[in-house]
Protein backbone atom coordinates (compact mmCIF):
# COMPACT_ATOMS: atom_id res chain seq x y z
CA UNK A 1 0.00 0.00 0.00
CA UNK A 2 1.03 3.62 -0.54
CA UNK A 3 -0.08 5.92 1.87
CA UNK A 4 1.32 9.68 2.80
CA UNK A 5 3.57 10.01 5.52
CA UNK A 6 0.99 12.13 7.22
CA UNK A 7 -0.80 9.17 8.44
CA UNK A 8 2.49 7.43 9.86
CA UNK A 9 3.94 10.05 11.65
CA UNK A 10 4.34 13.77 12.84
CA UNK A 11 6.76 16.59 12.43
CA UNK A 12 8.10 19.88 13.87
CA UNK A 13 10.51 22.15 12.00
CA UNK A 14 13.08 24.81 13.51
CA UNK A 15 15.85 26.91 11.91
CA UNK A 16 19.11 27.85 12.70
CA UNK A 17 20.56 30.36 10.13
CA UNK A 18 19.67 29.48 6.80
CA UNK A 19 19.19 25.68 7.74
CA UNK A 20 16.22 24.13 8.65
CA UNK A 21 15.78 21.43 11.06
CA UNK A 22 12.83 19.06 10.82
CA UNK A 23 11.50 16.39 12.67
CA UNK A 24 9.68 13.54 11.94
CA UNK A 25 7.97 11.77 14.78
CA UNK A 26 6.59 8.18 14.14
CA UNK A 27 3.34 7.26 15.74
CA UNK A 28 4.60 3.88 16.92
CA UNK A 29 7.65 1.40 17.08
CA UNK A 30 6.58 0.04 14.10
CA UNK A 31 5.98 3.14 12.19
CA UNK A 32 9.64 3.84 13.58
CA UNK A 33 11.35 1.00 12.14
CA UNK A 34 9.54 1.04 8.76
CA UNK A 35 10.77 4.84 8.75
CA UNK A 36 14.14 3.87 9.29
CA UNK A 37 14.57 1.66 6.43
CA UNK A 38 12.61 4.03 3.98
CA UNK A 39 12.71 7.27 5.06
CA UNK A 40 16.22 8.03 3.63
CA UNK A 41 17.88 11.54 3.41
CA UNK A 42 18.01 10.75 -0.24
CA UNK A 43 14.40 10.59 -0.52
CA UNK A 44 13.86 13.70 1.72
CA UNK A 45 15.73 16.09 -0.56
CA UNK A 46 14.61 14.64 -3.72
CA UNK A 47 10.98 15.45 -2.16
CA UNK A 48 11.39 19.15 -0.94
CA UNK A 49 13.64 19.80 -4.37
CA UNK A 50 14.92 22.94 -5.10
CA UNK A 51 13.63 24.58 -1.98
CA UNK A 52 16.58 22.98 -0.26
CA UNK A 53 19.74 23.92 -1.81
CA UNK A 54 22.21 22.31 0.27
CA UNK A 55 22.49 18.38 1.91
CA UNK A 56 19.89 16.71 3.72
CA UNK A 57 21.62 14.50 7.19
CA UNK A 58 19.21 12.12 9.06
CA UNK A 59 20.04 11.25 12.39
CA UNK A 60 17.83 8.37 14.13
CA UNK A 61 16.81 9.11 17.84
CA UNK A 62 14.76 5.62 18.88
CA UNK A 63 13.92 6.24 22.25
CA UNK A 64 11.05 8.51 20.97
CA UNK A 65 10.80 7.08 17.72
CA UNK A 66 12.11 10.14 15.84
CA UNK A 67 14.30 10.97 12.92
CA UNK A 68 16.05 13.62 12.65
CA UNK A 69 17.04 16.01 9.23
CA UNK A 70 19.18 18.82 8.75
CA UNK A 71 18.04 20.72 5.25
CA UNK A 72 21.10 22.66 4.65
CA UNK A 73 20.43 25.91 2.96
CA UNK A 74 16.70 25.63 3.04
CA UNK A 75 15.32 28.77 3.97
CA UNK A 76 16.76 31.64 1.12
CA UNK A 77 18.76 33.55 3.41
CA UNK A 78 17.14 32.51 6.76
CA UNK A 79 15.50 34.43 9.41
CA UNK A 80 15.92 38.50 8.79
CA UNK A 81 17.99 37.72 5.60
CA UNK A 82 15.10 35.93 3.60
CA UNK A 83 12.52 37.42 1.24
CA UNK A 84 10.02 34.37 1.92
CA UNK A 85 6.96 34.98 4.06
CA UNK A 86 7.85 31.48 6.07
CA UNK A 87 11.54 33.17 6.53
CA UNK A 88 11.67 30.84 9.64
CA UNK A 89 10.77 27.01 8.04
CA UNK A 90 7.71 27.08 10.36
CA UNK A 91 5.29 26.01 7.30
CA UNK A 92 8.01 23.56 6.41
CA UNK A 93 7.75 20.42 8.22
CA UNK A 94 4.53 20.27 6.71
CA UNK A 95 5.60 19.69 3.52
CA UNK A 96 7.62 16.42 4.50
CA UNK A 97 4.52 14.81 5.41
CA UNK A 98 2.67 14.82 1.55
CA UNK A 99 6.05 12.34 1.02
CA UNK A 100 3.86 9.01 -0.60
CA UNK A 101 5.51 5.50 1.03
CA UNK A 102 5.30 2.24 0.09
CA UNK A 103 3.93 0.39 3.53
CA UNK A 104 2.69 -3.27 4.18
CA UNK A 105 -0.95 -3.21 5.16
CA UNK A 106 -0.70 -4.48 8.04
CA UNK A 107 1.29 -1.57 8.99
CA UNK A 108 -1.85 0.23 8.75
CA UNK A 109 -4.50 -1.88 9.69
CA UNK A 110 -2.85 -2.99 13.00
CA UNK A 111 -2.50 0.24 14.32
CA UNK A 112 -5.93 1.92 14.69
CA UNK A 113 -3.28 5.13 16.40
CA UNK A 114 -2.73 6.04 12.84
CA UNK A 115 -6.32 7.49 12.14
CA UNK A 116 -6.36 11.17 11.36
CA UNK A 117 -9.90 12.66 11.13
CA UNK A 118 -10.20 14.26 7.66
CA UNK A 119 -11.24 17.74 8.72
CA UNK A 120 -9.53 17.98 12.75
CA UNK A 121 -11.08 21.68 13.10
CA UNK A 122 -14.47 19.82 13.00
CA UNK A 123 -13.92 17.48 15.90
CA UNK A 124 -12.45 20.47 18.09
CA UNK A 125 -15.05 20.11 21.19
CA UNK A 126 -13.67 24.01 22.11
CA UNK A 127 -14.70 25.46 19.22
CA UNK A 128 -15.06 29.04 19.84
CA UNK A 129 -18.21 31.32 18.23
CA UNK A 130 -16.71 34.88 18.52
CA UNK A 131 -18.41 38.08 16.69
CA UNK A 132 -16.91 39.04 13.19
CA UNK A 133 -17.02 36.62 10.37
CA UNK A 134 -14.50 33.93 9.84
CA UNK A 135 -13.80 31.39 7.31
CA UNK B 1 23.66 41.28 36.43
CA UNK B 2 26.10 39.32 34.20
CA UNK B 3 28.12 41.01 31.62
CA UNK B 4 30.88 39.88 29.04
CA UNK B 5 28.59 38.42 25.81
CA UNK B 6 29.58 41.41 24.40
CA UNK B 7 32.44 41.53 21.27
CA UNK B 8 32.17 44.20 19.81
CA UNK B 9 34.74 45.77 22.76
CA UNK B 10 37.25 42.97 21.28
CA UNK B 11 37.06 43.03 17.63
CA UNK B 12 40.16 40.81 18.14
CA UNK B 13 38.06 37.89 19.41
CA UNK B 14 35.31 38.12 15.91
CA UNK B 15 35.70 35.55 13.67
CA UNK B 16 37.60 36.34 10.85
CA UNK B 17 34.52 35.75 8.30
CA UNK B 18 32.36 38.06 9.81
CA UNK B 19 33.20 40.73 7.68
CA UNK B 20 34.65 44.11 9.21
CA UNK B 21 33.38 44.36 12.90
CA UNK B 22 32.64 48.26 12.27
CA UNK B 23 30.10 47.14 9.86
CA UNK B 24 28.35 45.04 12.49
CA UNK B 25 24.99 46.03 14.37
CA UNK B 26 25.77 43.29 17.46
CA UNK B 27 28.46 40.97 18.18
CA UNK B 28 27.82 38.75 20.71
CA UNK B 29 28.80 35.38 22.48
CA UNK B 30 26.24 32.83 24.00
CA UNK B 31 27.91 32.40 27.51
CA UNK B 32 27.43 29.51 30.02
CA UNK B 33 26.19 29.21 33.83
CA UNK B 34 29.35 30.77 35.63
CA UNK B 35 28.16 34.29 35.63
CA UNK B 36 24.70 33.31 36.83
CA UNK B 37 25.80 30.76 39.29
CA UNK B 38 27.94 33.89 40.45
CA UNK B 39 25.33 35.86 41.15
CA UNK B 40 22.90 33.62 42.99
CA UNK B 41 25.86 32.78 45.40
CA UNK B 42 25.99 36.36 46.03
CA UNK B 43 22.73 36.35 46.84
CA UNK B 44 20.67 38.14 43.70
CA UNK B 45 17.37 37.48 43.56
CA UNK B 46 17.00 38.68 39.81
CA UNK B 47 19.63 38.35 37.09
CA UNK B 48 20.11 40.06 34.26
CA UNK B 49 22.11 39.06 31.67
CA UNK B 50 23.69 39.56 28.30
CA UNK B 51 23.63 36.62 25.94
CA UNK B 52 23.68 33.32 27.45
CA UNK B 53 22.74 29.98 26.31
CA UNK B 54 19.08 29.73 26.72
CA UNK B 55 19.17 26.43 28.89
CA UNK B 56 21.68 28.36 30.83
CA UNK B 57 18.66 30.44 32.56
CA UNK B 58 17.16 26.75 34.20
CA UNK B 59 20.47 25.03 34.01
CA UNK B 60 22.05 27.73 36.88
CA UNK B 61 19.40 27.55 39.24
CA UNK B 62 19.94 24.11 39.71
CA UNK B 63 23.87 24.16 39.90
CA UNK B 64 23.24 26.78 42.27
CA UNK B 65 20.59 24.79 44.64
CA UNK B 66 22.17 21.08 43.94
CA UNK B 67 25.43 22.20 44.10
CA UNK B 68 26.52 20.44 41.07
CA UNK B 69 30.17 21.41 39.67
CA UNK B 70 30.70 23.07 36.76
CA UNK B 71 32.80 22.87 34.34
CA UNK B 72 32.75 18.89 34.93
CA UNK B 73 35.19 16.72 33.31
CA UNK B 74 34.14 13.35 35.76
CA UNK B 75 31.39 11.67 33.82
CA UNK B 76 28.98 11.84 36.55
CA UNK B 77 29.13 16.14 36.89
CA UNK B 78 28.56 15.84 33.50
CA UNK B 79 25.80 13.97 33.01
CA UNK B 80 23.89 16.21 35.40
CA UNK B 81 25.04 18.83 33.49
CA UNK B 82 23.72 17.46 30.50
CA UNK B 83 20.34 16.65 32.06
CA UNK B 84 19.94 20.08 33.86
CA UNK B 85 20.63 21.43 30.39
CA UNK B 86 17.92 18.97 28.66
CA UNK B 87 15.85 20.33 31.91
CA UNK B 88 16.31 24.00 30.16
CA UNK B 89 15.84 23.13 26.61
CA UNK B 90 12.26 21.69 27.70
CA UNK B 91 11.75 24.63 29.40
CA UNK B 92 12.79 27.68 27.79
CA UNK B 93 10.50 27.71 24.46
CA UNK B 94 7.30 29.53 26.21
CA UNK B 95 4.71 26.74 25.40
CA UNK B 96 6.15 24.64 23.03
CA UNK B 97 6.20 21.87 25.72
CA UNK B 98 3.22 22.60 27.39
CA UNK B 99 0.86 21.66 23.83
CA UNK B 100 2.12 24.82 21.69
CA UNK B 101 3.12 24.12 18.13
CA UNK B 102 2.20 20.95 18.25
CA UNK B 103 2.00 18.89 15.29
CA UNK B 104 0.64 15.77 16.83
CA UNK B 105 -3.14 15.89 17.84
CA UNK B 106 -3.34 19.92 18.15
CA UNK B 107 -6.81 19.72 18.19
CA UNK B 108 -8.06 17.98 21.55
CA UNK B 109 -5.47 19.83 23.24
CA UNK B 110 -7.83 21.31 26.33
CA UNK B 111 -8.18 25.15 26.82
CA UNK B 112 -5.41 26.38 23.99
CA UNK B 113 -6.74 30.04 24.69
CA UNK B 114 -4.92 29.89 28.47
CA UNK B 115 -1.86 28.09 27.92
CA UNK B 116 0.82 28.05 30.33
CA UNK B 117 4.46 27.90 30.47
CA UNK B 118 6.05 24.49 31.46
CA UNK B 119 7.50 23.70 35.01
CA UNK B 120 10.03 21.21 36.10
CA UNK B 121 10.93 19.47 39.36
CA UNK B 122 14.85 18.38 39.04
CA UNK B 123 16.37 16.03 41.86
CA UNK B 124 19.75 16.62 42.40
CA UNK B 125 20.78 13.42 40.70
CA UNK B 126 19.26 15.10 37.83
CA UNK B 127 16.13 13.06 37.18
CA UNK B 128 13.14 15.39 36.40
CA UNK B 129 9.77 15.50 35.93
CA UNK B 130 8.48 17.82 33.51
CA UNK B 131 4.59 19.32 34.20
CA UNK B 132 2.14 23.11 33.72
CA UNK B 133 0.22 24.38 36.12
CA UNK B 134 -2.46 22.95 37.32
CA UNK B 135 -5.06 25.84 36.32
CA UNK B 136 -3.45 26.25 32.71
CA UNK B 137 -4.42 24.99 29.45
CA UNK B 138 -2.49 22.82 27.35
CA UNK B 139 -1.04 19.22 27.63
CA UNK B 140 2.05 17.68 28.96
CA UNK B 141 2.08 14.23 27.32
CA UNK B 142 4.70 12.00 25.73
CA UNK B 143 4.22 13.93 22.07
CA UNK B 144 4.49 17.54 23.76
CA UNK B 145 7.88 16.56 24.71
CA UNK B 146 9.51 14.87 22.29
CA UNK B 147 8.56 17.10 19.77
CA UNK B 148 10.49 19.95 21.92
CA UNK B 149 13.61 17.86 22.82
CA UNK B 150 14.69 17.79 19.26
CA UNK B 151 13.37 20.95 18.57
CA UNK B 152 16.65 23.13 16.82
CA UNK B 153 19.45 20.94 18.01
CA UNK B 154 20.99 19.76 14.92
CA UNK B 155 22.73 17.08 15.27
CA UNK B 156 21.01 15.31 18.53
CA UNK B 157 23.84 13.41 19.29
CA UNK B 158 25.96 16.49 19.86
CA UNK B 159 24.20 19.21 21.10
CA UNK B 160 26.73 21.81 21.66
CA UNK B 161 26.17 24.36 24.46
CA UNK B 162 28.64 26.45 26.38
CA UNK B 163 28.41 24.01 29.81
CA UNK B 164 28.16 20.94 28.13
CA UNK B 165 27.87 18.31 25.37
CA UNK B 166 24.32 16.47 25.44
CA UNK B 167 23.71 13.47 23.48
CA UNK B 168 19.42 13.81 22.79
CA UNK B 169 19.56 10.29 21.86
CA UNK B 170 19.63 9.20 25.36
CA UNK B 171 16.95 10.78 26.84
CA UNK B 172 14.12 8.80 27.77
CA UNK B 173 11.10 10.24 28.40
CA UNK B 174 7.77 8.23 30.58
CA UNK B 175 4.87 9.75 30.14
CA UNK B 176 3.63 9.15 33.86
CA UNK B 177 0.16 10.46 33.33
CA UNK B 178 -1.49 14.03 34.95
CA UNK B 179 0.37 15.83 32.37
CA UNK B 180 3.47 14.93 33.55
CA UNK B 181 6.37 13.45 32.10
CA UNK B 182 9.61 11.91 33.35
CA UNK B 183 12.92 12.74 31.92
CA UNK B 184 15.92 10.11 32.39
CA UNK B 185 19.29 8.58 31.49
CA UNK B 186 20.78 12.01 30.06
CA UNK B 187 24.20 11.41 28.99
CA UNK B 188 26.97 14.40 27.62
CA UNK B 189 30.27 15.11 27.16
CA UNK B 190 32.90 17.96 28.58
CA UNK B 191 32.17 20.84 26.77
CA UNK B 192 34.56 21.97 24.13
CA UNK B 193 35.96 25.09 25.32
CA UNK B 194 34.77 27.14 23.04
CA UNK B 195 31.40 29.54 22.69
CA UNK B 196 28.90 29.92 20.19
CA UNK B 197 29.30 34.01 18.51
CA UNK B 198 26.59 35.35 16.46
CA UNK B 199 26.87 38.78 14.66
CA UNK B 200 24.56 40.80 12.28
CA UNK B 201 25.31 43.73 9.21
CA UNK B 202 22.89 45.78 8.08
CA UNK B 203 22.16 43.41 4.00
CA UNK B 204 19.87 45.80 2.02
CA UNK B 205 16.31 46.77 2.49
CA UNK B 206 13.26 45.04 1.69
CA UNK B 207 9.49 45.57 1.01
CA UNK B 208 6.59 43.11 -0.03
CA UNK B 209 3.44 43.30 -1.33
CA UNK B 210 0.61 40.72 -2.05
CA UNK B 211 -2.30 40.44 -3.78
CA UNK B 212 -5.70 38.18 -4.13
CA UNK B 213 -6.85 36.12 -7.65
CA UNK B 214 -9.76 34.31 -7.57
CA UNK B 215 -10.89 31.87 -10.02
CA UNK B 216 -10.78 30.67 -12.58
CA UNK B 217 -7.18 30.32 -13.57
CA UNK B 218 -5.74 31.92 -9.95
CA UNK B 219 -2.52 31.28 -10.34
CA UNK B 220 -2.33 32.06 -14.06
CA UNK B 221 -3.36 35.17 -13.08
CA UNK B 222 -0.97 35.55 -10.30
CA UNK B 223 1.95 34.50 -11.99
CA UNK B 224 1.56 37.13 -15.01
CA UNK B 225 0.88 39.79 -12.12
CA UNK B 226 4.18 38.82 -11.28
CA UNK B 227 6.14 39.27 -14.20
CA UNK B 228 4.66 42.66 -15.16
CA UNK B 229 5.18 44.20 -11.90
CA UNK B 230 8.47 43.09 -12.23
CA UNK B 231 9.23 44.76 -15.50
CA UNK B 232 7.22 47.80 -14.41
CA UNK B 233 10.11 47.84 -12.06
CA UNK B 234 12.80 47.11 -14.31
CA UNK B 235 11.24 50.06 -16.47
CA UNK B 236 10.67 52.75 -13.73
CA UNK B 237 14.88 52.04 -13.64
CA UNK B 238 14.83 50.71 -10.37
CA UNK B 239 17.73 48.25 -9.13
CA UNK B 240 16.69 45.02 -7.40
CA UNK B 241 18.88 42.99 -5.36
CA UNK B 242 16.53 39.93 -5.04
CA UNK B 243 13.34 39.40 -6.49
CA UNK B 244 11.20 36.85 -4.60
CA UNK B 245 7.62 35.23 -5.90
CA UNK B 246 5.17 33.24 -4.06
CA UNK B 247 1.69 32.12 -4.56
CA UNK B 248 -0.24 31.11 -1.13
CA UNK B 249 -2.79 28.60 -1.91
CA UNK B 250 -0.10 27.07 -4.33
CA UNK B 251 3.34 26.39 -3.39
CA UNK B 252 4.60 29.56 -1.02
CA UNK B 253 5.08 27.03 1.85
CA UNK B 254 6.18 23.67 0.23
CA UNK B 255 7.77 24.79 -2.82
CA UNK B 256 8.53 21.70 -5.07
CA UNK B 257 6.67 19.13 -2.27
CA UNK B 258 3.30 20.81 -3.31
CA UNK B 259 1.28 19.17 -5.84
CA UNK B 260 2.09 20.83 -8.65
CA UNK B 261 -0.50 22.65 -11.49
CA UNK B 262 -3.81 22.71 -8.49
CA UNK B 263 -6.89 24.62 -9.54
CA UNK B 264 -7.51 26.33 -6.48
CA UNK B 265 -10.41 28.91 -5.94
CA UNK B 266 -8.35 31.68 -5.10
CA UNK B 267 -4.54 32.48 -4.73
CA UNK B 268 -2.30 35.41 -2.70
CA UNK B 269 0.22 36.31 -4.69
CA UNK B 270 3.00 38.14 -2.45
CA UNK B 271 6.25 40.02 -3.92
CA UNK B 272 8.99 40.68 -2.30
CA UNK B 273 11.87 42.33 -3.29
CA UNK B 274 15.45 43.85 -1.84
CA UNK B 275 17.16 46.99 -2.56
CA UNK B 276 20.49 48.99 -1.79
CA UNK B 277 18.69 51.65 -0.24
CA UNK B 278 15.04 52.08 1.98
CA UNK B 279 13.57 54.60 -0.32
CA UNK B 280 13.98 52.42 -3.74
CA UNK B 281 11.90 49.52 -1.84
CA UNK B 282 9.14 51.79 -1.74
CA UNK B 283 9.33 53.70 -4.90
CA UNK B 284 9.14 50.00 -6.51
CA UNK B 285 5.97 49.30 -4.88
CA UNK B 286 4.26 52.30 -6.12
CA UNK B 287 4.99 50.41 -9.67
CA UNK B 288 3.02 48.21 -8.87
CA UNK B 289 -0.44 49.62 -7.87
CA UNK B 290 -1.52 51.05 -11.29
CA UNK B 291 -1.65 47.17 -11.94
CA UNK B 292 -5.43 47.59 -10.70
CA UNK B 293 -6.97 49.51 -13.30
CA UNK B 294 -4.14 49.45 -15.94
CA UNK B 295 -2.83 45.76 -16.90
CA UNK B 296 -4.46 42.85 -18.03
CA UNK B 297 -4.84 40.22 -15.58
CA UNK B 298 -8.61 40.74 -14.43
CA UNK B 299 -9.69 41.09 -10.62
CA UNK B 300 -6.35 42.38 -8.75
CA UNK B 301 -7.43 42.13 -5.29
CA UNK B 302 -5.09 44.26 -2.73
CA UNK B 303 -4.91 41.42 0.15
CA UNK B 304 -3.38 43.80 2.99
CA UNK B 305 -5.02 47.31 4.03
CA UNK B 306 -1.23 49.02 4.44
CA UNK B 307 0.72 50.00 2.03
CA UNK B 308 4.53 48.34 1.67
CA UNK B 309 6.94 49.85 4.41
CA UNK B 310 10.57 48.90 3.59
CA UNK B 311 12.27 47.33 5.87
CA UNK B 312 16.06 46.32 6.51
CA UNK B 313 17.51 42.88 6.39
CA UNK B 314 20.40 41.90 8.31
CA UNK B 315 23.26 39.25 7.21
CA UNK B 316 23.30 36.96 10.50
CA UNK B 317 26.98 35.52 11.21
CA UNK B 318 27.52 32.71 13.37
CA UNK B 319 30.86 31.01 14.37
CA UNK B 320 32.72 29.87 17.18
CA UNK B 321 34.98 31.91 19.62
CA UNK B 322 37.41 30.35 22.34
CA UNK B 323 35.60 30.42 26.00
CA UNK B 324 39.35 30.97 27.67
CA UNK B 325 39.55 34.49 25.58
CA UNK B 326 36.17 35.73 26.52
CA UNK B 327 35.93 34.77 30.02
CA UNK B 328 38.26 37.39 31.34
CA UNK B 329 35.46 40.18 30.01
CA UNK B 330 32.93 38.52 32.03
CA UNK B 331 31.95 40.77 35.33
CA UNK B 332 29.38 40.31 37.68
CA UNK B 333 27.16 43.15 39.51
CA UNK B 334 25.45 42.32 42.36
CA UNK B 335 23.09 45.55 43.62
CA UNK B 336 20.69 46.15 46.29
CA UNK B 337 17.30 48.42 44.95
Amino acid sequence: MRIPLNQLAFARPGDKGNDSDVTVFARSQEAYDHLVATLTADVVKAHYGDLVEGEVTRWEVPKVWALKFLLRDALAGGGPASLRADNLGKALAGGVLRLEIDVPAELVTQHPALQVPVDPYSSCDWRVVAPGRSG
Amino acid sequence: MVLGDDLKGTPDLIPGDFGDPADLEFANAYLGVPGIVEALERGADVVITGRVADAALFLAPLVHEHGWTVPATAQADVDRLAAGTVVGHLLECSGQSTGGNNAAEWWTVPEPWRYGFPLADVTADGTAEIFKPEVAGGRVDFDSVRQQLLYEVGDPTRYLTPDVVVDMTSVRLTDVGGDRVRVTEVTGEPATGSYKAVAAATDGYAADASFAFGWPDAPAKARAAADIARKRIEQAGIELLDWHVELFGVNALHGPAAPADPDPAEVVLRLAWKTADRDAAGTAARQIIPMALSAPVPGLTPANRARPRPSSLLKIHTGLVDAAAVDPARRVIVEKL
